[in-house]
Formats: structure tokens, sequence, C-alpha cells
């Protein structure tokens, strides 16, 4: 199952990454190379094997629901880049997403 | 079911299935320990954890797991014993991970229905799944005209429900209802506030029309951002009758996710499917599997309260009350509970039934969230009806106590005490009042004695009138017959 | 007396006798790493001013004769993606340049509360996606022991100053091997713990599943000690593991008689280097001396854990690394058009080229169309890893392999070919799959004078057998004792 130049390019921008055409290429070639190792996990018979979506088999943590205090509005937006009364700021949203 | 759909007579039926986002009434957010409460100053109930900084990590809060299994045993759902949240990839701004934490291919729910219209026109609609999720923030337009929008991550993290339905709507009313009366039964069971405006109900449709009588289902749209029920009727109108114009003219509904603007009452594209997101969902692995074992979710049945339906059937059956006061009674909980409290304490749960519905809603101009705050308790109304009852006060003047009630929240016999209201029962009492009554209407005594029966309310008025109501009526009524007869001799 | 090339646990118990005070160790250490780190280049940050306050407040209390914590007075390097509040955190990322989070990690409060003083920053593969610190974003660190040598990686930072005595211990992390092959090529004692023991809370994710911080020392009871304080459940790391887990400093005065020690001989064929064959010789038998069981276990090839590997840590890197946008806090392209220009611009100048590398990677073995062939037959494997290990360690104690095929290779040596530096992690990454715990002990030096580390693999929670087969391996191979001082090149 060979990587090709397009889903290099389409996987980027997924990823919100540009690749310069020198980069796509060297990714194309480095991804294709080390896709055809993986392709190693083929030859295991994983016939009714459960896939272990954990680091560990044990349950979930929970947390009462108690509300404490957490960062003031200056800590939360130190070290932002842009702040604009109170609030992170980014380029104009054209339209909503979800 | 109102009249049939325009839609119907043109040979078309859609077919709606709807995707509501109820935002739980938990005090912190869903994976950390930031207040949920509405309207602080931006970014400012935010920690670490919700503003996705490096090396946070989510811990779930089971309040939340307890409100969203509650739901779910209310709409009849099977609840999973291992459920896993799941890792739902795209970037947006109000989106600080980058994921969104949901559930995937295990939610905590699967299946379960709720009831909607009534009579003959009950329905049953289905439902496909319930699962917990986190909330984004909020954005809005710099209005400085600068091109930049601003992000407020106080909503971020806030836990939702997300309620997915079976694609078993027909028309954009049956939408309408539906949402009615999930709105109820969420507000009912103490899981959410309901507030569609307030964003704590939201709401995406899928809809697809199809020639009547065919099974195929035909290709669905996505209708988002519909923030209130009116306007996820009107957008359903909008949308279905697009599409049927298309299939009319002989072309294709493209799959589209749509988005519907209030404002200019229209539907614009948002995405076709053909830029539809890839959100590469995977197992989030800062959350282990979610299990539920048996005795919690027993504990958790527990905190289910009887449900309106339910409620509303057993007020007929246990207080032989008609169907339209059962109904009006178990509307919100507050009232039923109210009502039921009050019935009992009166031993006449019709006489309750009627003053609940039209004194006690009176008094909170229809707004049953505001008994919460009245100073009655449905103890004190129960005593005052008993008082109607045993005849001690007459209706009217119950009317007047019961004011006295709903302001100071006092106890009946002590305002009736204080203001003189009680009863007069006292047959010389009320013959004395009689005596003066007929000495002042001499000309109503002649009319009366020539065979003018008519004229006797007029009597009975003013003897009340005399005793400020508090005359027993039908002692009065017994009295002043007496006094007249013994005029004829 | 030369308190750079001392253990903690000597400077620990010199600083509880007042032979010296805690200020001058750290003051020595300050100075040691003025001196030489412009050579390694071990550390990003070095927090002096901070270190000398904390450390003269310790003095005062000991002077007041409080008791000391477990670590009082011991400096500590800490690697660049464990989070410390207000200081420089990062990742050795020019995406995260600047960022200080507002939170100390849960371990780096358990340093403090243990006494131990935080002495600054190490190097690391940024994001710690490397095996030899050259994919750093702030210039690579060298080989203390071959300055044309990489130090292994990602903790190499860490593993250089505490081979050339910039502090007597470290802290590290490990998603593939990040701690322990460093600490073979830099001849220290590296450990990483049972997967849930340490908590991850402000460890910065690679892969949340597979990473887990770990102490980095001189000798096996450094490693200890630090274990000792790092372990222990936290409620704010939903994956860690309830209970305690701390293992007694009488263990690892217990020997070796009678323990099972497995070596997987199928692994260690081809591509072995004769000088790490030949120190697994010499180990081999000085356990077996001690009176150990060495016998051979068989285990799955694991190359099968390295494909399975770059699959699940790069998928769930994709994700955790989405979240470095430019909106909060860190880089940030601004002057874009819209969002997506701002994450583009901020992402491709932020991330280095192996980071971009395993985000596309990732990303597309969670695209649709390639989630089963990829994602999930990766999980399934790593579920068939697990099993295996499981088996093994029903017939062994634990396990005995080389830490690396090689020492330290050249710098520049793997950078132009990504598949040849991620072979270099072959046996150290299937234990990351099954999540259970080992330990690097240096094994002597290779012809080259580079260290070489042998690695000891124990089941999840066997640290106790882990400590004691490495004590007994330590004192009859000897520890290797601070690095030559650098020559001027």
């Amino acid at each position: 199952m060979a990587i090709t130049r397009d889903d290099v390019r389409h996987t980027a921008a997924l990823a919100r990454l540009a690749l310069s055409p020198e980069e796509e290429s060297a990714f194309l070639l480095e991804l294709n190379k080390i896709l055809g190792y993986v392709e190693k996990i083929r030859e295991l018979d994983l016939a009714g094997i459960e896939p272990m979506t954990h680091g560990h088999a044990g349950t979930g943590s929970l947390r009462d629901d108690a509300a404490l205090d957490g960062l003031s509005q200056e800590e939360a937006l130190r070290g932002a880049p842009e702040t604009d009364e109170g609030h992170f700021v980014v380029p104009q949203v054209v339209r909503p997403e979800e | 079911m109102g009249a049939p759909h325009e839609s119907a007579a043109r040979g078309y039926e859609p077919v709606i299935g709807l995707e509501v986002h109820c935002q739980l009434l938990t005090r912190s957010k869903i994976f950390c320990s930031c207040s949920t409460a509405f309207g602080a100053p931006p970014n400012s109930q935010v920690c670490p954890v919700c503003l996705g900084h490096p090396g946070v990590l989510p811990v779930l809060n089971r309040r939340a797991v307890e409100l969203a299994v509650v739901l779910g045993l209310a709409l009849g759902s099977k609840i999973r014993e291992v459920s896993v949240f799941a890792r739902k990839n795209y970037f947006y701004p109000d989106l600080p991970k980058g994921y969104q934490i949901s559930q995937y291919d295990l939610p905590l729910c699967d299946g379960g229905s709720l009831q909607i219209g009534t009579g003959d026109a009950r329905r049953t609609i289905g439902i496909t799944r319930l699962h917990l999720e986190e909330d984004a923030g909020k954005m809005k337009h710099a209005e400085d005209g600068s091109g930049r929008s601003l992000v407020d991550l106080n909503r971020c993290g806030v836990p939702l429900i997300e309620i997915v339905t079976e694609p078993d709507l027909r028309t954009p009313e049956e939408a309408h209802d539906f949402l009615e009366r999930l709105k109820q039964l969420v507000q009912y069971i103490g899981v959410c506030d309901g507030n569609m405006e307030g964003g704590s109900l939201r709401c995406d449709a899928n809809v697809s029309v199809r020639p009547r009588g065919s099974e195929a289902l035909g290709t669905k749209t996505e209708i988002k951002n519909l923030n209130s029920f009116r306007n996820v009727q009107r957008a359903l109108e909008h949308e279905i009758r697009r599409q049927i114009a298309v299939l009319e003219s002989a072309g294709r509904v493209e799959g589209a996710t749509l988005l519907w603007d209030a404002t200019r009452d229209r539907l614009q594209v948002m995405r076709t499917k053909e830029e539809a997101h890839d959100y590469r969902y995977f197992p989030e692995p800062d959350l282990l599997p979610l299990v539920l074992a048996e005795e919690w979710i027993a504990a958790i049945r527990g905190m289910v309260p009887e449900l309106p339906e339910a409620r509303r059937a057993r007020f007929v059956r246990e207080y032989a009350l008609p169907e339209y006061d059962a109904g009006v009674l178990t509307a919100t909980r507050e009232l039923a509970g109210f009502y039921e409290a009050a019935a009992r304490r009166s031993g006449d749960a019709k006489l309750a039934s009627n003053w609940v519905m039209t004194e006690l809603l009176g008094a909170v101009k229809g707004d049953t969230e505001r008994l919460r705050n009245l100073p009655l308790t449905p103890e004190r109304l129960g005593d005052l009806l008993a008082l109607i009852t045993s005849g001690a006060i007459s209706g009217k003047i119950a009317k007047a106590v019961f004011e006295e009630m709903a302001v100071s929240g006092g106890e009946p016999g002590a305002i009736i005490e204080a203001c003189g209201l009680s009863q007069i029962v006292d047959p010389d009492a009320i013959r004395a009042l009689i005596a003066e009554v007929l000495a002042a209407n001499a000309p109503q005594v002649v009319d009366y004695l020539a065979g003018h029966e008519r004229v006797l309310p007029h009597f009975i008025g003013q003897v009340m009138k005399a005793s400020r109501g508090r005359a027993n009526p039908e002692l009065t009524n017994r009295l002043l017959r007496e006094a007249l007869e013994a005029r004829r001799e | 007396m030369n308190l750079c090339g001392m253990s903690a646990h000597a400077l620990r118990d010199g600083i509880a006798a007042r032979r010296f005070s805690a200020e001058d160790v750290v003051r020595a250490f300050l100075d040691r790493i003025a001196a030489h780190d412009g050579r390694v280049h071990a550390f990003l940050e070095v927090h002096d001013t901070e270190a000398i306050a904390e450390a003269r407040r310790l003095d005062e209390e000991i002077a007041r004769g409080s008791e000391p914590g477990p670590l009082a007075g011991i400096p500590i390097a800490v690697k660049d993606n464990i989070c410390v509040r207000g200081r420089g955190t990062s990742c050795a990322s020019r995406i995260l340049s600047g960022y200080a989070p507002p939170y100390d990690a849960t371990v780096i409060e358990k340093l403090r509360a243990a006494g131990a003083v935080v002495l600054g920053k190490t190097n690391m593969d940024e994001f710690a996606m490397g095996s030899s610190t050259e994919n750093s974003g702030f210039g690579a660190t060298r080989n203390p022991w071959s300055l044309e040598h990489v130090p292994g990686g990602s903790s190499g930072g860490s593993a250089a100053a505490v081979a050339l005595g910039l502090a007597p211990v470290a802290l590290g992390s490990d998603t593939g091997g990040s701690v322990r092959q460093p600490g073979a090529f830099c001849g220290v004692a590296a450990m990483k713990p049972t997967y849930g023991t340490v908590s991850r809370r402000g460890l910065i994710a690679f892969a949340s599943s597979l990473d887990q911080i770990g102490p980095l020392g001189r000798d096996v009871q450094d490693c200890l000690n630090l274990y000792n304080v790092l372990c222990g459940p936290d409620p704010r790391d939903a994956t860690s593991a309830p209970g305690g887990h701390e293992v007694p400093e009488g263990a690892l005065l217990q020997g070796v008689r009678g323990l099972r020690v497995g070596v997987p001989w199928d692994w260690l064929g081809e591509g072995l280097h004769a000088d790490v064959e030949a120190a697994l010789g010499r180990s081999v038998e000085a356990l077996r001396q001690a009176g150990a069981l060495v016998g051979e276990v068989s285990l799955l090839d694991p190359s099968y854990a390295i494909a399975a590997y770059y699959i699940i840590a790069t998928a769930e890197a994709s994700a955790n690394l989405a979240r470095y946008d430019g909106v909060r806090y860190g880089a940030s392209a601004r002057g874009a058009e819209d969002p997506a220009g701002l994450y583009t611009g901020t992402r491709s100048e932020g991330f280095g080229a192996e980071v971009r590398r395993r985000i596309v990677l990732g990303t597309y073995v969670l695209s649709a169309g390639y989630y089963d062939a990829y994602y999930l037959r990766a999980q399934k494997a790593r579920r068939l890893i697990r099993d295996d290990f499981e088996r093994a360690f029903a017939m062994a104690d634990v396990l005995l392999l080389p830490t690396a095929p090689t020492p330290a290779f050249r710098i520049g040596e793997k950078t132009g070919d990504p598949l040849a530096m991620y072979l270099s992690d072959i046996f150290t990454v299937p234990l990351n799959l099954y999540a259970g715990c080992g330990i690097n002990v240096p094994a002597g030096l290779s012809a080259d004078e580079l260290p070489i580390g042998m690695q000891l693999l124990a089941p999840r929670f066997g640290e106790a057998a882990l400590f004691r087969a490495a004590q007994c391996l330590e004192s009859r191979l000897g520890t290797l004792g601070l690095a030559p001082e650098p020559a001027e090149t």
C-alpha cells in the first residue's frame, strides 16, 4: 500500500502542515520506506485478537463534581501571542464549523 | 399532529433525524475542576486542562456520568457496561487541543425512545445512542472591523450529552414536538436546564425526502446552528421544500452540511460531501475505558424520578383526575410535586387540582420555576383546602386567604384569625344580619311575598356583604327562607 | 572533596550529617555546568538563582532540625518535556520557545516535597521524537565519552548531564526507550517504570499510552531512591495505577539467588556489535555466578514491535501535537488571513522535520480508509506482543538483553535515514508496548571507549525483581564513574 504524493499533500494539509516541494519529495520517499517496513504487521495472524487500546487494562478513575478555582484571566492569557478584552485572538473565522 | 404538511400533498415524505446536545447540570467541567457557571468574564473559568496546555490530562467528572445515565435510563436506553472515550480530531480556534474528547463506537448508551404527540397521534421516536463529550469554547467577531475573531474558552469542557435519534420524524412539527418533549424530560429529571436560547440545548438536524410509500431513504443533508425550536422548524421547512423542488425538477439532492442563518431566514452551504471532515477518531489513551458496574447503575436508577408520562397516568388512576388536569399538573416536576403534596394534605384531590391549576398557576403567572421561590408551601395550601372541605371557610374567603398566603407564606388558620375571616355559623348571628337586610329592603320583601323568588339571591348577596363574606352560605340560604316565610303570616 | 563525582545517596547522607551543605552541593554542580556544559550542550536552561535559593532554604530547615526529605539538597536535571512552573519548558521545540507552564508536573511537586533541587532543563529530541538528541530545535547534545558521538535519545541531555557529573540524577521520559537507550550510550543507570506507576501529569505528551517518566542516576540505588519518590497514584492522571509501588531499599541487598533470568537469544543475531555481545556474555556469567538461573526465552520478533510502535506512537502524537496552533501560547505565525493559515504557518515553522514527518505518518494511519489497515492492526499486534511478554514472564522473573545493538553511533550517522534511526530502538520499544518496567545498567566500555548498556526487563509492577537483578549486575560489573572531562576540540 504505497503512499502517493497526493496522499502526502492531503495528509499534511489535514495536519495543518505545509511542505515545500523538496520536503514533499523527501517525505514521500521516507514515508514509503517506513510504511513498507510497518507492513510487516500484516504477517501476524491477528484474527480474533482484541485491539489493545490503552496503556494498561485498568478502568478509569473519576473525580468528584467540585468546582475549584483555576487560572485568573490574566494568567490564562499570559503568554498568548495576541489578546483583546480578555480574549485570545485569531484571524477572522468566516463561518462557524461545529 | 397538526394539519398534514404541505409536502404530503405533493406526494413526498420527509425523513428527519435529530442530534441534540444537552449541557449537563454539573458544578464543574467534564474533565477538569473549572466552574460551569454561566456569564463570567471571558477566559476566567479556565485552567491548564481546558486551555489545552502541554502536559495536562483529563479526569472524568463522576456526576456527568451519573446525569448522562439518568437520561439514558429515562429514555429506556441500554447502559453500556464498558464505554470508551475517543478523540475527534479537527482544528478550530474554539477547540484548544485540536481534538474533542467524545465517544465514538462504544457510546455510554444505546437505543431508547421518546413519545411524541397525544391521543391517537402518539408516536414513538427511536433513540439511536447517547454519548458524553466536552463542549467547545465560544467565538465572536471583533467589532472594530479588524478582521479578527475573539476566543473565550470558559465554555470549553462543559459536559454535554449528545442524543442521536433514529430517522423516525416525518414533519418539522414532529421535530419541534420531539424537542419540546425532550426539553420537558431533561428538565424534569434535572439533567439539563433545557434553555435552548441560552445554548444549553442545541440541535442539528438530518433530513431527506422520498416519494410517499417508498421505503428507500433519499440523500440527506445536515443542518447545523439551530439555536431555537422555531429555527429547527423553519430550517426544516425550508430544506424540505428545497429538496422536493430539486426532485420535482428531476435533479439530485447532494449530500451537504448546511448552516441555518436565522437572521436572513435561509440556509447556506457550509461544506459539500467532498469537503466532509476526516475526524480520525481513535480511542482516547488518556482515559481508560469507563466501566459502569451493575451496582453503580442500580444506584443511579434510584436517582431517576417518576417520569412525566408515568406520573400523568398515575394521577388519573390514583386521584381520579381528568386527563386534562393530569396533563397540566405533570408539565413540570416542580408543579407535579407541589400538587401531589397539597392534594395529600387536603384530602380532596380534585379540589386541589382546581386550586393548583387556577390559583397557584395564576400566582406564579404560569412559570413553575417560580414555585421554588414562592413562600407558600404545598402543605399550607393543603391545610387551606381542608378548611374549605370542612366548611370552616367559604371558597371566596379561601381565595382571600390564599392571596395572603402566597405573599407571606403564613399558616391559613392564623391568617383567618388575624383578619377575622372565619365563617359565621352561629344561626342567631346570621338571623340578626338577615333582620337588618330585610328591614332595609322592604320593597323586595313585598316582591318576594308576591311570589317573585328571583329576588332571593339579592338578599343573600346583601347578607354576605353585611358579613363581609363570612356568613356560611348554606345556613344563610336556609335561615333567609325561614325569615321570609315567617313574614307571610 | 569532589561533590560532583558522588552519587545522590552519598550526597544526601553528607548533607544530613552536615559534612557539607545543600548550597555547597548545588553550587558545585552549577560551577561544573558552567565549566563543561558548553561542549556537550546537555542543558537548555539552568535555574541557578532558584536552585541556590532553594538549597539555602533547605539548609536553614536542616539547621532548625527538621527531618530532611529523602532527596534533601539533591540537585536534579529535568528533561525539557516535564513542566516546571514559570520556567521555560519547550520540549526542545521552537514551537514552544518562550512557553512557561502555569503549573508544576506531579513529579516536580513530588521532587520538591522530597527536598530535591531542580537545576535546570535538559536537551532532548524535539517532543521526544528521536534516538540521538540530534532532533533538538536548539542544537544537538554530544556524548560526554566522545564528542563525535550521539548521547542517545530522546533523553540525551539528561543522560549526558549525569554521565559528566553536571547533575547527580536526572529525569527522563521513555516512550520507546528514550531513558534506557541514552542511559546505555552515556553509561548511566536509567530506568523506565511500569506504565501507570509514575504520574504523567505535566509530562508533555508524545504518545500517551506509551510515555513514562523515569529516573537516571549514577548507580542503581539512585534510580531506586528516585523511583520511590516519583511513583504512586495520582488522582489527576486517570491512567495512573492504583496502589503503592515503592520498592524497599532492602530489595537491593536480597541478591538474585534463584531468580529466573531469561535471555531472548532469538533477538540477538545479526547486527549485534561484537563488544555488546561480549558484554552480554559477561552479564550472563555475572548473574549466574550470583546464583540466578539463567535460561533462554523466546519472544516474538521485535521488528513487529517496531512496526506497531511507529503506527501507534505517531497516531497518538498526531493528536497530542494538534494543540500547538499559535493561539494560546508558544510561537505564532501572526498575519495569516484565516485560522487555517495561522495554524499552518505556526506549525510548519515551529516543528522540525522529524516531528512533521511523524505527524504526517500518524495522521495518515488514522485517516479514513487506512485506520483498519494500520492503526487497528497495530493495536491488535500490541495485544499480541503484550500476551507474548506475559507468557515469557511466566517462565522468567526478569529478562536480560542489551539495551541497544551497538554502542553510541556517530553524530550525523543516521540523520539521513529515519528508518535506520527507528531500528536503533529495536531492543527497547517492545517493553513500552507491553507497558512493563526496565532498566539500563552500564556494562563496561567498548574497544572504542564507549559505554555499553545491558537491559533488564520485568513484568508490570515487577520493579522489586528488576532492582534486585540490576543491583547484582552493577555490583559485579562495576559502575563506569564520570565520563572523562571532554578535551578541548
